[in-house]
């Protein structure tokens, strides 16, 4: 069985980020990490093919300055091989033409049986590039997923929805999204950080997938505002006196979530 | 996660810039890698060590280990569980020979990431570190039997390891170690006696536990020329390689401590029925110059545990003095409260924690390169000398180091205020945690010993004088930089009086009295003018890279050294008094 995930290298969370004030999209110039978004899905592939037998994980990912370290740990973790597609022509890409360029690099891997993204990514979380690659790769798409198996050549997920989760069954080859949590990413052993070292990362230019046009000329979405985010309200402290529980479950119930 | 976060940054400049990785990394022996190879490698065990480990430390701390009525030992929660992701991980095979299962990367890069995984959780790394210490007794003297034996599975940490050395009057002399060893016609031998303090001398994170052990036969003469050292595994192994019967050796209790909770020091009674089979390493009697060439490591890696909770405990407490307000500080409007970093008192803590550690950093590892190219350069002249500059600044990485370990975590608990001695902040458990590496692997007091008494003694007393004439040639290059010229200036009164307090040491070398009377303040004052020395040369260094560091990173080790040199350093100068001063003063006092 063949699997391709969608890996996305982001800034460090951990670092705060920053807008270019010229174009109101993400400073992306330091370096950057594999999305742990994205470390779920590699995860999953990894016991998908695993469970199949026999296989391998492939990715793809697009990100600019050639970047590789998230892509590094992905297949520190087991992945085989993968197509980056960096391009300075790729600046001002809007998610559409994302999906445009993903889908034309997991072709060029000579598709799969199973496309992997996260539902969203850690960064820009638009949440919309997986349907659109479906949809460009001509894929059943499967989305919200919170748990996959593959049992006998049909994909079942059970799909994460407001009141609980369908059980959803597809047939292969299709794209799902799976949630953060869908399996325990495993961290990258000494030993499979050496080998991904010599693992084959083939870098290619937008050009060379044939899609066109890209970057701002190709975007069908404008940035037309920025704003701060609201700064988080104080939280609500509730005294003990023996009877807070009440107040409590109102509280819970006024979120919905009980 | 906790909010640790591992220095790579410094780390990977003190690797490359300082001490030349990829000079070590193409020596002979070593895997063939680039550094590249080692950014990634650090990376990706920061991440895990912050994660996976760092989040047990308090933990640990609360729950300790328990010992049953068995004599097995629980560990605490989820010490287990990340012991297999350790090993899974396979970080401890790192920096070992490649015939083995180890990775083939220098020692410097094993105590780079020894450094992370101590400042996740010092009580969990003792297991690790003391299976590498057994790793190294039996690597350099074990037969070929034994190292087949042992060593695959130690290197993964399936099984850890262990060293018995202290007995109820045996502490700082090894010497008076009375544990016995019987020959038996099949060449075993047989242990029986008790070992007190012993580090994960039992536990339930591995398989099987590899006791190293030192004994005496019957007729073995007095003393430290008396000692064997033997492997003595929990479990014996079959001929096949899979575990047998259960060994006569059992841990009859576990120490209450101050610090390290998690980390089990055990008493282990040794041949309570008859006798733990025992196989002898090397020869007999031979067991002490054995421990004496793993002990270079071990020392090195006790220091560095100073230099991880300084800096556990620094992040900590930075963090803190950003969020607590108090007082006004100079400058600030009126009617508000200051950020008590803001304070210039609460500065000085921070800074003067910040630049230890830079400099604990910067010796450690350069120990670490002098213990890779004693053990791997081509040329037999570089080996030896570098063999004895290590032999040198080992007493400065475990006595300074360990010493700093204790002062910096008891800054940050200063930076906390009251919240430092509430147990809540868990800051506090730094600064216990910190204060027993100033008393196991050779007290603190031993290593001043064996500085004055073996070190300054090296080649007629040329080794410690090239070290001090490259200080004095360094501050000549520093003095050329005017924003650096005060720091060369304290640089160079520092060397005088270190050098001072050399001289006056060699010249009473056939005087005992005087000798150890001054060996603690002049270990801390030689570790002192090597620390300003190594915080100058960094600066330099970052200067002559600017274009690929950047211009920030260049301040910053400017900064660096000029602190430590025109601001911490000259504190130590006056301790030449101490050193030369009249041993019969202190002898006829109390
Ligand atoms: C007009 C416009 C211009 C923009 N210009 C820029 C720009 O110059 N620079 C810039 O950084 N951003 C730019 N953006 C934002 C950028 O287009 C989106 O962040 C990106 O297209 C994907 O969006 P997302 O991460 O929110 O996707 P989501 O739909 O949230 O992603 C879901 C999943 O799809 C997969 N995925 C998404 N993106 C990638 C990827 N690149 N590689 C591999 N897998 C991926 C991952 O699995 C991810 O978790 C621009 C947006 C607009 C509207
Ligand atoms: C938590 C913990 C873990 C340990 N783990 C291990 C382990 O895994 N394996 C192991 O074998 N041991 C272990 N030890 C033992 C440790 O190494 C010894 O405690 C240490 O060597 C000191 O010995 P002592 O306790 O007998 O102190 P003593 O030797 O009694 O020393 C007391 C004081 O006298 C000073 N002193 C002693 N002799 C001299 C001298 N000749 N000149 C000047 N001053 C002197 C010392 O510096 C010290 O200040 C551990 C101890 C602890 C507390």
């Amino acid at each position: 069985m063949k699997v391709i995930v969608c890996v996305k290298q982001i800034p460090d969370p951990a670092t705060p980020g920053a807008l270019d004030p010229s174009s109101n999209t993400l400073k992306r110039d330091g370096k950057l990490i594999l999305d742990e978004s994205d470390a779920y899905g590699v995860e999953m592939a990894l016991q998908l093919v695993d469970a199949a037998g026999g296989g391998e994980v492939n990715l793809v990912s697009m990100a600019p300055n050639s970047e590789t370290a998230g892509l590094r740990t992905a297949l520190a973790m087991g992945a085989a091989k993968a197509v980056l597609v960096s391009d300075p022509a790729l600046q001002g890409s809007d998610a559409l033409t994302t999906a445009k360029v993903l889908a034309a690099a997991v072709q060029r891997l000579g598709g799969a049986d199973l496309v992997i993204a996260a539902t969203e990514s850690s960064d820009g979380y638009t949440g919309t590039v997986p349907e659109q690659m479906a949809e460009v790769l001509g894929l059943p798409s499967v989305t919200f997923a919170k748990k996959v198996a593959i049992d006998g050549g049909v994909l079942k997920a059970d799909r994460q929805t407001e009141a609980g989760y369908d059980e959803v069954t597809c047939s292969l080859p299709a794209l799902i999204s799976v949630t953060a949590g869908v399996v325990e990413p495993r961290y990258p052993s000494f030993k499979g950080i050496m080998a991904a070292k010599s693992k084959p990362v083939d870098e290619v230019k937008a050009s060379d997938l044939g899609v066109t046009p890209v970057g701002w000329a190709g975007a069908g979405q404008t940035i037309s505002n920025v704003a701060q985010a609201e700064a988080r309200a104080a939280g609500e402290i509730i005294e003990d006196d023996g009877e807070s529980f009440g107040k409590i479950v109102a509280f819970l119930e006024g979120l919905k979530v009980i | 996660m906790t909010d640790y976060r591992a220095p790579l940054h410094d780390i990977d400049f003190v690797l490359n810039r300082v001490c030349g990785l990829d000079r070590i990394l193409s020596l002979p022996g070593y895997i063939e890698v680039d550094s590249s190879v080692v950014r990634d490698l650090m990376s990706e065990a920061a991440r895990f060590m912050e994660e996976k480990v760092a989040p047990l430390n308090r933990v640990g701390d609360v729950h300790g280990v328990k010992r049953n009525a068995d004599g097995s030992i629980t560990t605490a929660p989820g010490f287990i569980e990340a012991y297999q992701a350790y090993v899974d991980a396979g970080w401890g095979a790192v920096p070992f020979d490649m015939g083995f299962g180890g990775g083939g990367f220098p020692w410097m890069v094993g105590v780079a990431l020894q450094e992370i995984l101590t400042s996740a959780n010092m009580a969990f790394s003792m297991c690790p570190l003391l299976t590498q210490g057994a790793i190294d007794a039996i690597m350099h003297h074990g037969s070929e039997e034994q190292k087949m034996t042992y060593l695959p599975k130690m290197i993964t940490g399936e099984w850890s390891g262990t060293m018995n050395l202290t007995e109820p009057d045996a502490g700082s002399d090894v010497g008076a170690v009375r544990t016995r060893a019987l020959r038996q016609p099949d060449g075993t031998y047989l242990v029986t006696g008790t070992k007190i303090y012993i580090s994960f001398g039992e536990h339930d994170m591995a398989d099987n536990i590899v006791h190293l052990v030192l004994a005496r036969t019957p007729d073995a003469p007095p003393g430290t020329k008396g000692i064997s050292c033997f492997i003595v595994p929990k479990f014996l192994i079959n001929p096949d390689g899979s575990l047998g019967r259960r060994n006569d050796v059992s841990c009859v209790s576990v120490e209450h401590k101050l610090g390290i909770h998690a980390s089990p020091t055990c008493v282990l009674s040794y041949g309570d029925q008859g006798g733990a089979v025992g196989y002898l390493i090397g020869e007999e009697n031979r067991g002490m110059q054995y421990m004496f060439t793993m002990m270079n490591q071990a020392r090195l890696s006790v220091g560095l545990q100073g230099l991880s909770l300084g800096e556990r405990a620094y992040q900590q407490a930075l963090r803190y003095a950003r969020e607590r307000r108090q007082g006004r500080a100079p400058g600030a409007p009126a009617g508000e409260s200051s950020p008590i970093i803001d304070h210039p008192d609460v500065k000085r803590m921070l800074l003067t924690m910040k630049v230890t550690n830079e400099a604990l950093r910067r010796l450690t590892y350069w120990n670490a390169a002098c213990i890779d190219v004693a053990n791997h350069h081509p040329d037999a002249t570089e080996r030896e000398w570098a063999a004895d500059l290590a032999a040198l600044l080992t007493p400065l990485s475990k006595g300074w180091g360990t010493d700093m370990g204790v002062e910096m975590t008891g800054l940050a608990v200063q930076i906390h205020g009251g919240m430092g001695f509430v147990e809540e902040t868990g800051v506090a458990q730094h600064y216990r945690d910190a204060r027993i590496a100033t008393i196991y692997e050779g007290t603190n007091g031993i290593q001043a010993i064996d500085l004055v008494g073996r070190k300054l003694g090296l080649r007629g007393g040329e080794v410690v004088k090239r070290h001090l004439d490259a200080i004095a040639e360094a501050a000549t290059r520093v003095k050329k930089h005017p924003d650096l010229a005060e720091a060369a200036k304290a640089l160079e009164t520092s060397l005088q009086a270190t050098r001072r307090a050399t001289e006056w040491l060699m010249a009473h070398a056939t005087d005992p009295l005087s000798m150890l009377s001054g060996a603690t303040p002049y270990l801390r004052m030689l570790s002192t003018v090597t620390a300003g020395f190594l915080l100058a040369e960094s600066a330099l260094i970052a200067r002559e890279h600017a274009a690929e560091v950047g211009e920030s990173v260049v301040a910053e080790r400017v900064a660096s050294a000029r602190f430590f040199c025109e601001q911490l350093m000259p504190a130590s100068d006056g301790l030449v008094g101490a050193v030369t001063g009249d041993a019969q003063l202190l002898m006829s006092s109390i």
